[in-house]
């Protein structure tokens, strides 16, 4: 070797600053010394195999002799199929994974044995090969010469992109005006969601709310059948949904030309968050304030519904409301700005 | 004019046999509100006022406590006989605690409070019972009431009755195995920040086909396995994967740090 360099030679004077010190002697375990100790793990590590064979028969006989479904087995008010399903199967996993573990440290080999590291690198001659191919393809190719082909391919591979971005125009009809109307028209009846029964000023007191829809959601025909129905029923329900709470009418400061909004300390809102749309119905009596369970966004009903807290933008959207002839509660119209979440060609004023 | 002088004998026959029967019992109320104001003046006064008309704090913003003009029977059969009322301390929620007052003592107080205005009245048995009616009936009211139940109470007392947190530092109580006649006044009442239930709003069957509902929740055995508060799928994998999977990796690091080894040499056979 050329050590004639001045930084080789001061580096050759500590070739070796510290000797390796090599593995530190092998110690025993009680099982490689005591054939009694060795003889003892290997019925411990049977038992445990044998007993993971036990749960495993166990998991087949409560799967046949325990019923479940209504009116089942129980145990401890739990169902006992499932119980005793998840147990025995966890038990023989349980048992077999210590058992190869106990039979790992106390019985196999445990001689340290030291593996020097290889290079990650391929051959030299491995890679001069590999790239003396490719070089030769390009070159028979003649991609670099044929500029035509080249260019043409380029644009052709360019263009194949576009079906897929096409083809998302059938994942459904355009929205149209869905987003920005609800079913609530003139005159259409606040019904109690579930029961479907409208709803007289008298009815509510003080305090009280009622999770509402509109009357459309629950009219049938004269076969019983509703009107709406189908995903244009959950559609629709799922947009008009709205609460109604009534509290002292002196407490509620109207929006700016929501006057004749109430009915008697009676008012109605979007019941869907302007967040993300969440259903919000956590309401506070004592405060007024209607909490969405999903961020946190919490709106002022006595105060046209403005963010009070959280990360909705919007004001709850107020459905207008009055009394029919017979005295139950209507919509004036359908909501006056779109419900729910923000979108993009949502009017932001 | 025959007629007439009959429906006058009948009717005042029928006075004298009622009448004796209702004085004694007005005598009986009398007495037991007369009972009720000795206890309201003694335990309650401090807050809600001598009259039960609400003190509010000097500055004019808050309540010591409310008035209880109106709030009726009920309200305080629930306040008091479920030991909410009367507070240890004030603070964001009245506390479910045993209950200071004797049945009695809550059945004065309730007519006390119940003659400063009316107001809801303690529900009868007959109210939210479903015994006598058939399987199919009962059946068809636990699904009825699973339904508003879902619509009206979820929000706040969780999908399964298990209860959950409201806003600055209150919760909405575990509602699964309170007696059905407490259930039935917190819907009627509103107690503390609940919204009201009132009887133009759920009607009385509507709220029996709840207490229905919750009580065949209480009724059926959670076959699922332990159901972990019914928190949902995201706290129970949270579970799974934090105290599950930690645990084995702790066990697998255990094992690994833990061999014995013995001093001895080995002999060669």
């Amino acid at each position: 070797m050329n050590t004639n360099l001045p930084a080789e030679r001061s580096r050759e004077v500590e070739a070796d600053p510290i000797a390796n010190p090599g593995l530190p002697a092998h110690t025993w375990r009680p099982t490689d010394v005591d054939p009694h100790a060795e003889r003892r793990a290997e019925r411990q590590v049977a038992l445990l195999f044998g007993l993971s064979a036990v749960c495993t028969l166990g998991f087949l006989v409560s799967y046949f002799a325990l019923s479940i479904g209504e009116g089942g087995d129980t145990f401890l008010n739990l169902g006992a199929s499932t119980v005793a399903l998840g147990l025995f199967m966890s038990g023989a996993f349980l048992f077999m994974g210590i058992g190869v573990i106990q039979w790992a440290r106390k019985l196999m080999s445990d001689q340290e044995i030291t593996e020097e590291r290889h290079a990650a690198a391929s051959p030299q001659e491995d890679r001069d090969a590999t790239l003396e191919a490719l070089s030769a393809g390009l070159e028979e190719s003649g991609i670099g010469r044929r500029s035509l082909v080249r260019n043409s391919l380029l644009g052709a591979m360019a263009l194949i992109a576009l079906p897929p971005i096409v083809l998302l125009r059938d994942l459904g009809p355009l929205p149209g005006d869905a987003l920005t109307r609800t079913i609530w028209t003139r005159g259409m009846r606040i019904a109690r969601d579930v029961l479907g029964t409208p709803i007289r000023p008298s009815d509510m007191e003080i305090g009280d709310l009622i999770n509402a829809e509109p009357e459309a959601i629950f009219e049938v025909d004269d076969n019983g059948e509703h009107v709406i129905e189908g995903a244009e029923l959950q559609v629709a329900k799922s947009k008009s949904a709205v609460v109604v709470v009534r509290m002292e009418p002196d407490e509620i400061i109207p929006g700016p030309g929501r006057e004749n909004w109430s009915v008697a300390g009676i008012v109605a809102y979007s019941k869907i968050c302007t967040h993300v749309g969440c259903p919000i119905s956590l309401y506070e009596r004592t405060t007024h304030h209607l909490l969405c369970p999903c961020h946190q966004s919490t709106f002022d009903l006595a105060d046209a519904g403005k963010v009070i807290f959280g990360p909705a933008a919007r004001a709850l959207p107020q459905l207008p409301i009055t009394v029919d002839d017979e005295g139950y509660l209507v919509a004036r119209s359908d909501f006056t700005e779109p419900v729910g979440p923000s979108f993009w060609e949502r009017d932001s004023e | 004019m025959v007629l007439l002088l009959l429906g006058l004998v009948i009717s005042g026959s029928l006075y004298s046999l009622f009448a004796p029967a209702q004085a004694q019992e007005q005598q009986a109320d009398e007495q037991l509100v007369a009972e009720g104001r000795e206890l309201f003046l003694v335990g309650c006064a401090f807050c809600h006022g001598q009259n039960g008309e609400g003190v509010v704090t000097e500055d004019g913003e808050s309540q010591l406590g409310p008035p209880l003009v109106g709030v009726g029977a009920a309200a305080v059969d629930f306040q008091v006989g479920t030991g909410r009322m009367p507070l240890t301390q004030p603070g964001a929620q009245a506390q479910r605690k045993t209950p200071l007052y004797t049945e009695e003592e809550t059945a004065a107080l309730a007519a006390y409070v119940a003659s400063l205005g009316p107001g809801p009245s303690i529900p009868d048995a007959s109210d939210y019972s479903t015994e006598g009616m058939s399987d199919e009936e009962r059946e068809a009211a636990i699904v009825r009431g699973g339904q508003i139940f879902l619509t009206n109470c979820t929000a706040c007392h969780n999908f399964a009755g298990h209860g959950g947190a409201m806003p600055q530092g209150g919760y909405a109580p575990k509602i699964r195995g309170v007696e059905p006649h407490y259930v039935y006044e917190a819907m009627l009442t509103g107690p503390q920040n609940m919204p009201v239930f009132s009887n133009g709003n759920l009607n009385p069957e509507a709220k029996r086909d709840v207490i229905a509902y919750l009580e065949s929740l209480d009724e059926t055995p959670e076959y699922g396995g332990f159901g972990m508060g019914a928190l949902g799928p995201v706290s129970e994998g949270m579970f799974a994967w934090v105290l599950g999977i930690g645990s084995c990796v702790g066990a697998a690091i255990w094992i690994a740090a833990h061999t014995t080894r013995s001093k001895k040499d080995k002999v060669e056979a």
